[in-house]
Parts: C-alpha cells; sequence; structure tokens
C-alpha cells in the first residue's frame, strides 16, 4: 500500500476523448480506481461525481480510472467506457484508461473504488474509501471531503487511511 | 418438489458483499418461519466452476436451482452482480423486501 506523504507514481493515460492525464495538476487531484460492472462503484459514482463539481472551483481535479481486465470483463472495454460516457454524460471528472494495468499496480489498487487524494506536489494525503457506506447517499463521499478540505488548508488529514471496499480490481491472468 | 426446499447462496470472494447477502437471506428465512440455518453457501472459486454452475455473479440466490432474481442474458462468469434497490439505487445486494417476496413465492411454489 503507497504510504500517506510519499509521492505518487506519474502516468499519462488517455480518457475516453482521447485527452491525455497524469497524477500532478492544480491544488489537489483525486484520483479513483472505478469501472462499469460494480456494484459498488456504481454506487459511490454521483457522490464522487458531485465531489468533482463542488471542488472544481477550488483547483481541484478528479480523475476516474478504470484499470479492470477487458478481455474477461468485456463490461470494463474501453468501447464501454466511451459508451457509458456518452450515454450518462458529460461527466465533471474524465474517465481514464489503464489498459496495462501498470498505473493500477503502481498506486497498489485493490477496489473499485479506491479513491487516493494527492496534493499540489502529487504527495498522497489520504487514500481508500469514499466514506463509511455505499448504501447511505447521506454520507455523501463525507472522507473525501474532510480529508480535501484539510489538504486545501495546508492541514494534515487526521484519518488518513481508511480501508478501500468495493470489487477486486480484476488483474490480468499472468 | 417434494421435501426440504435446497435454498443456495452462490458466491464468489471477489465481491465483498456474500456476508451481508447471507445475512439478509438468513434474516428474510426466519421472517417467514423457516430455518435460516438451511441455507447451504457455495463458493465459485474458478472461471470453469462458474461456468458450470450457470453463475452470472455475486451473491446469486437460488431455490431449487431457480435463481431468485433472473439474470436474464447477464454473462456467465466471476464477477459481482448488481441490484437495485426499490427505490432505484444500485446495490450489490437484493433489496430485503424484494427478496423476502422472491423467497416467499418459491417456497411456496
Amino acid at each position: 500500500m503507497i504510504d500517506i506523504g510519499s509521492v505518487t507514481p506519474g502516468f499519462d493515460l488517455p480518457d475516453t476523448s482521447g485527452e491525455r492525464w497524469g497524477p500532478v495538476g492544480g491544488a489537489a487531484t483525486v484520483i479513483v480506481f472505478t469501472c462499469n460492472h460494480c456494484p459498488y462503484a456504481l454506487a459511490w459514482h454521483d457522490r464522487l461525481l458531485a465531489v468533482a463539481r463542488d471542488y472544481a472551483d477550488r483547483g481541484v481535479r478528479v480523475l476516474l480510472i478504470c484499470s479492470n481486465d477487458a478481455e474477461r470483463y468485456p463490461h470494463d472495454s474501453f468501447d464501454a467506457m466511451r459508451d457509458r460516457v456518452e450515454r450518462e454524460g458529460p461527466w465533471p471528472a474524465p474517465y481514464l484508461h489503464d489498459e496495462t494495468q501498470d498505473v493500477a499496480r503502481a498506486y497498489e489498487a485493490q477496489t473499485t473504488p479506491h479513491v487516493f487524494l494527492l496534493d499540489a506536489d502529487g504527495k498522497v494525503r489520504y487514500q481508500g474509501a469514499p466514506d463509511a457506506d455505499h448504501g447511505d447517499e447521506s454520507l455523501n463521499a463525507g472522507w473525501l471531503r474532510e480529508a480535501l478540505d484539510l489538504t486545501l488548508d495546508g492541514q494534515p488529514v487526521v484519518d488518513a487511511l481508511t480501508k478501500p471496499v468495493g470489487c477486486s480490481i480484476k488483474w490480468r491472468e499472468a | 418438489m417434494a421435501g426440504r426446499p435446497l435454498i443456495e447462496l452462490l458466491w464468489w470472494d471477489g465481491c465483498p458483499s456474500h456476508p451481508a447477502a447471507l445475512a439478509e437471506l438468513r434474516a428474510a428465512l426466519a421472517e417467514l418461519g423457516a430455518d435460516p440455518d438451511a441455507v447451504v453457501s457455495r463458493e465459485l472459486r474458478t472461471d470453469d466452476e462458474a461456468g458450470e454452475a450457470r453463475f452470472v455473479g455475486s451473491p446469486t440466490i437460488r431455490v431449487d436451482g431457480r435463481d431468485l432474481f433472473p439474470p436474464g442474458d447477464d454473462p456467465v462468469g466471476l464477477t459481482c452482480r448488481v441490484y437495485r434497490r426499490r427505490d432505484g439505487r444500485v446495490s450489490p445486494t437484493p433489496d430485503p423486501d424484494d427478496l423476502r417476496t422472491a423467497l416467499e413465492e418459491a417456497l411456496n411454489a
């Protein structure tokens, strides 16, 4: 698991429109490993998009990344990602494809969703779940929001590490 | 079908929903006056096992081999199932009211 305070690995991934994105930029960056097919990822999806909307004017970027093996899970293919954004979008956050799974591996992502909050220097300030319960929309990604507020104020995050909850990342078979 | 019905919970470890699904299934059985310990818990570990069991995702609940929530044309495989609560929310487990209703119908069939 990536340590809190460590600098995150770089990456250069395309989103569903072809634009490329890396981990550093703006006042803070929220990276969410997610996917199309997982009920936990779907349950938290709107809450995470709300974070993207609510913090955009404070310079926060939210990057959604799908790393699942599309061969065994075609619902998570790049085409399926594009279709979903076309169907449900526009989203306030780009949806990136990690075809090689290198980024998920470098971040030691475990589940969909698995949230990482990076500060302006690319250091991890929070990782884990968006909030305590995928089934309770009123929680509003509160753990992530609290971590964002503290990070944007230059304060350390008190509960910087929570257990990610969701479907396992679908790794390619060796 | 004569005799005691076979109530199965099929699950895969890649989804963390099976403990909740088992608890909710047992609660529904108890509410219906059936034996909550009658559930046969069956883990699927490989694609071959998923194929043989026609497993479309975790959790899957069957009574005498019939899925309480017919999956339509969902593909067979080791994956997580998406259910909907009665209010439309996505959920990793069936709505408890839907579960109780489906279970009651299956047990009385």
